[in-house]
Order: C-alpha cells, then structure tokens, then sequence
C-alpha cells in the first residue's frame, strides 16, 4: 500500500529530532485523530538552516514529515511556502488515498513555523 | 525472512488435514448436493456430515445448523431476520458498544428504519454489566445480541446469565460466536441461546463459509431467495467444499480445544508479562486470565501510533494488528477501545498479537526482544513522548 519512497522514509526518517531554543515552531493536528506533527527550524539571512521534525502518527505522517524537511532545507522562506502537502506527496511518490487527508500534514507544519518565525521577527 | 504470524484473530491458516479434504470435493466428488444423481447424493451426505460435526462442537442438533457465506451474513441472517419476523410483536433491540460491525452497523441501519436500539456499554476491561441488560428489557424487546468473546480485546461476556433473563421474558438470545468456537465451550442448550454466529477461517477452515445455529421452533426471515437451499432459510447452491472443510475444522477443534488452549494461555501470558515488563507506559486492554480467549492479546503503547507499530513489526517479519484509525479506514481509532474508556491518544496507540496453533515460545521471545526496540524508536520521533516522564 506504500510506496518504497514512503518506507525508505518512514524506516529512515531525515531531520529527526528538535532544535533547541528554534527561530520557529509550527505544530499541526492532533491527537484525537492520531497524528500530531511538530516542526522546529532555524533561519538565516531568509534561509532555512536547519529543521528538524517530531511526529506522532502512522506511516504516512512520518515519511511525508521527513519529505518535507529534505524538500525546504536551504530554501528561501518563499520558496519553502510555496511547496504544498500535495507535492510533499507526489516527491513520495504518492500516498493511499484515504492518508491523502488524514496524515499529509506536514507541508502544513512548515508553514506554521515559517508563521511563527515571521511573527516573532514582527514583534522584536 | 523468518516470519511470525500473530494475526489469527483475523485470520487463521487452513488445517492441512481441511485442505486436503476440500480439494476431493472440487476435484472429484464436485455435483450439486441438490441434484438426484450419484455426483449430487455423495455431496449431500458430506454437507450433511458437516451438519453433524459443527452442530456436535456447540451442542446444537444439525436441523438446527444453516450454512452462510461467513459471520457477517449469520449476523445479518439473525438480527435482520429476527427484526423482519417479530418486528409486529415489537421493535426494541439491545445489543453492545462492542459488537463487530456486521452485529453493530445491521443494528443501527435497523435503528434508522423504525426500530429502537439500546446499545448497552461495558466495563474497563470490556464486560458488559447483566444488571444493565435487565435495565434495557423493555415489554417490546424482542432481541437482545451479545458477542460471546470480543474480536479486539479478548474479553469474554456473561452469556450463560444473560441467555437465562431473555429466555425467561421470552426475547430472543443472538450470540456472536466468531470469536469463540473452538476456544470456548459452548453448548447453545445449556446457554440458553436461541441464534448463534458461527465462521470456519477463525477455526483453520476455509473462507467464505459460516453458519447460523437457529433453535428449533425459533422463526427468523430468510433474507436470499431463490432455489429453497438449507430449507429455504439460505438460498443458493451450497458451498460444498468450504461447508465440508468447515465441518472437518469443527471437528479437530472439538479434538484439540483443551490442549491448545493449555499452550495458548502459556505463550499469552508470557507475552502479555514480557511486554509489560521490558516497555514503559504500556497498558494492557482487556481483562487478565479466565476472562479473556486464550489466544488474545491487546496492549496500547502510549505515545506511539498503532499503524507505525504494525509497520515496523512487518518489516522484520511479525504480523499483528491495531485498532488505530489508520488500520480502521476511518478517522476513529477502534470503538470498542473507546468504549471501554481509553482516550483516542491511547486507542491509537493500540496493539493486537492473536496467537495460534503454530505459534512456538521461540517466536513469542522474539517478539519480546524486538519490540521493545521499535517503540523506543518511534518514541524517540514522538512529540508526544517526554524520557523525563
């Protein structure tokens, strides 16, 4: 039912963990549905630096969790708004379709730490 | 790869003694039991001796024995049957949270169409109370159905006490016995029971066959029309060689429930020890001991995902099963978890090992040294996991 890309991500997971003191966090779903995504990441001249992710869920959360930080590390803060959940999915090489809603989140959770990043800079 | 089978709840393999049977019936003796010629006579004596040996393993009298496609068309055959027959007298129907859904979705598509469903909660360890099946008696009950053990967590009903009530107010008794046959004795007399589900590939029997016992003088409705099979109550050519298999499976069940159970009990406690042993915040679902099938174990490892787990674990060659949503093809993780109170976090975080026959303690020790190894690091990815809990 997955794809290999998913199992090569889901058994070798990139970018595991959390940033200590981040520049951002973005943290998305919840538990009640079974999958919670939380991504921290650090920028630099607008450029992601570093990211690192930590996910509760099944398979499909944790591979496209994994995508994504391979996808937006040492991307501009636009480029990495631009890459949606959808094509987080399609570099997987696709997901079933009923996980097509339920655990591809993670392009979500990027830009809510972009988010935070953007906000807190406001603030300062 | 070596690979270890801990499914069986789900499904379990064909009995080579079964197999070999089955394969006589499509091969040589393959007429229609409903034909008058020799082809036709030998297939009906052998459905008929199927009759016998699934009638004898659960104390019923083969008149009272029809064949289905499997569980869920005995569930349906009984609680719609019974609705479309008694549902003049009445139409009150109590079952469970925990039901199977071919038990729990007929009762609530029955539910939409003009009858009332109580459904009845069940306890932490997923029993229900028999207080509470006296409370939801109604003068217009005209159905009460219970699962004998339930398929997730192994916990086994009152039903010898609730058989008695509903024979005494004169309501009809389903019982789910998928779950059960040939784990549990069962002697549909003694239990008062009036309908019985009964399916062969829980028993090392072929899929695609089951049964409905129905005690005789008790009037459901056939829901297949057609060519007047199984005295009408079932329409259609008879699957000759799953019925004959099925048979064949009940007996050696009947032959070997004691012994097997004696090994399954050992190799499931030893599991349920090992696991609550050697990993931290673990839960075990379900009761300990008598009150639980011999071959059952369920377990939720909190701050993990039931899908993760089953992946990891296939990946070095263990087969289980999860209540999670994930595995469910639903957003909600498995109902009869919630319903014994687990949070969904927890739910989702569930774990199935049903054992059988095949099983050896040296597959159990392994399963107790891998996962350990697979929580920690799924753990260790989990937002949800602190190591300073």
């Amino acid at each position: 039912m997955y794809s290999e890309k998913v199992i090569d991500h889901f058994t070798n997971p990139r970018n595991v963990g959390e940033i200590e003191n981040p520049d951002g966090i973005g943290e998305v779903g919840n538990a009640k549905c079974g999958d919670i995504m939380r991504i921290t990441l650090d920028v630099e001249d607008n450029i992601i630096k570093d990211i690192k992710f930590k996910t509760f869920g099944c398979g499909a959360a944790v591979a496209t969790s994994s995508m994504v930080t391979e996808m937006v590390k040492g991307k501009t803060l636009e480029e990495a708004l631009t890459i949606s959940n959808a094509a987080v999915a399609e570099a997987l090489g696709g997901l079933p379709p009923l996980k097509m809603h339920c655990s591809n989140l993670a392009a979500d959770a990027v830009h809510a730490a972009i988010k935070d990043y953007l906000n807190k800079k406001a603030k300062v | 790869m070596r690979r270890i089978y801990l499914d069986h709840s789900a499904t379990t393999p064909v009995d080579p003694e079964v197999a070999e049977l089955i394969m006589k019936y499509y091969l040589e003796y393959y007429g229609n039991p409903s034909s008058v010629h020799f082809y036709g006579r030998q297939v009906k004596k052998a459905v008929e001796e199927a009759r016998e040996q699934v009638a004898q393993l659960i104390g019923a009298q083969p008149g009272e024995i029809f064949f289905t496609s499997g569980g869920t068309e005995s569930d349906n055959l009984a609680i719609q049957g019974t609705a479309r027959a008694r549902g003049n007298r009445g139409k009150h129907l109590i079952t469970t949270a925990i039901e199977h859904h071919a038990v729990l979705d007929t009762f609530k598509y029955l539910a939409k169409n003009g009858y009332d469903l109580t459904i009845l909660p069940v306890d932490e360890e997923g029993i229900i109370n028999v207080e509470d099946v006296v409370k939801a008696i109604r003068p217009d009950t005209i159905l009460i159905s219970v699962m004998h053990a339930n398929n997730e967590v192994g916990s086994i009903q009152p039903i010898s006490e609730i058989g008695k009530i509903a024979r005494e107010k004169g309501i009809l008794f389903h019982v789910d016995a998928v779950q059960s046959l040939g784990k549990l004795p069962i002697d549909v007399v003694e239990m008062n029971i009036d309908l019985l589900t009964v399916s062969s590939h829980k028993i090392y029997g072929p899929k695609g066959v089951g049964a409905l016992y129905v005690r005789r003088g008790v009037k459901i409705s056939p829901l297949v029309f057609g060519g007047s099979q199984e005295k009408k109550m079932r329409s259609g050519t008879e699957n000759a060689p799953g019925i004959i298999g099925f048979g064949k499976a009940c007996e050696l069940a009947g032959l070997r429930m004691n012994e097997e159970n004696k090994v399954l009990r050992h190799l499931r406690d030893k599991l349920i020890k090992g696991i609550m042993d050697n990993i931290p915040s673990v839960k075990l679902n379900g009761p300990l001991g008598d009150k639980r099938l011999p071959n059952n174990v369920n377990v939720s490892i909190n701050f993990v995902e039931g899908e993760s787990l089953l992946l990891s674990l296939d990946m070095i060659g263990i087969a289980a099963s999860s209540g999670s949503a994930c595995t469910s093809g639903s957003l909600d993780p498995s109902h009869v978890l919630l319903a014994m109170g687990l949070s969904h976090e927890v739910a989702h975080g569930s774990l199935r090992f049903s054992l059988g026959r095949q099983n050896t303690e040296e597959e159990i020790d392994i399963v107790i040294q891998e996962l350990p190894k697979i929580v920690e690091r799924l753990r260790a990815m989990s937002p949800l996991y602190n190591k300073a809990d």
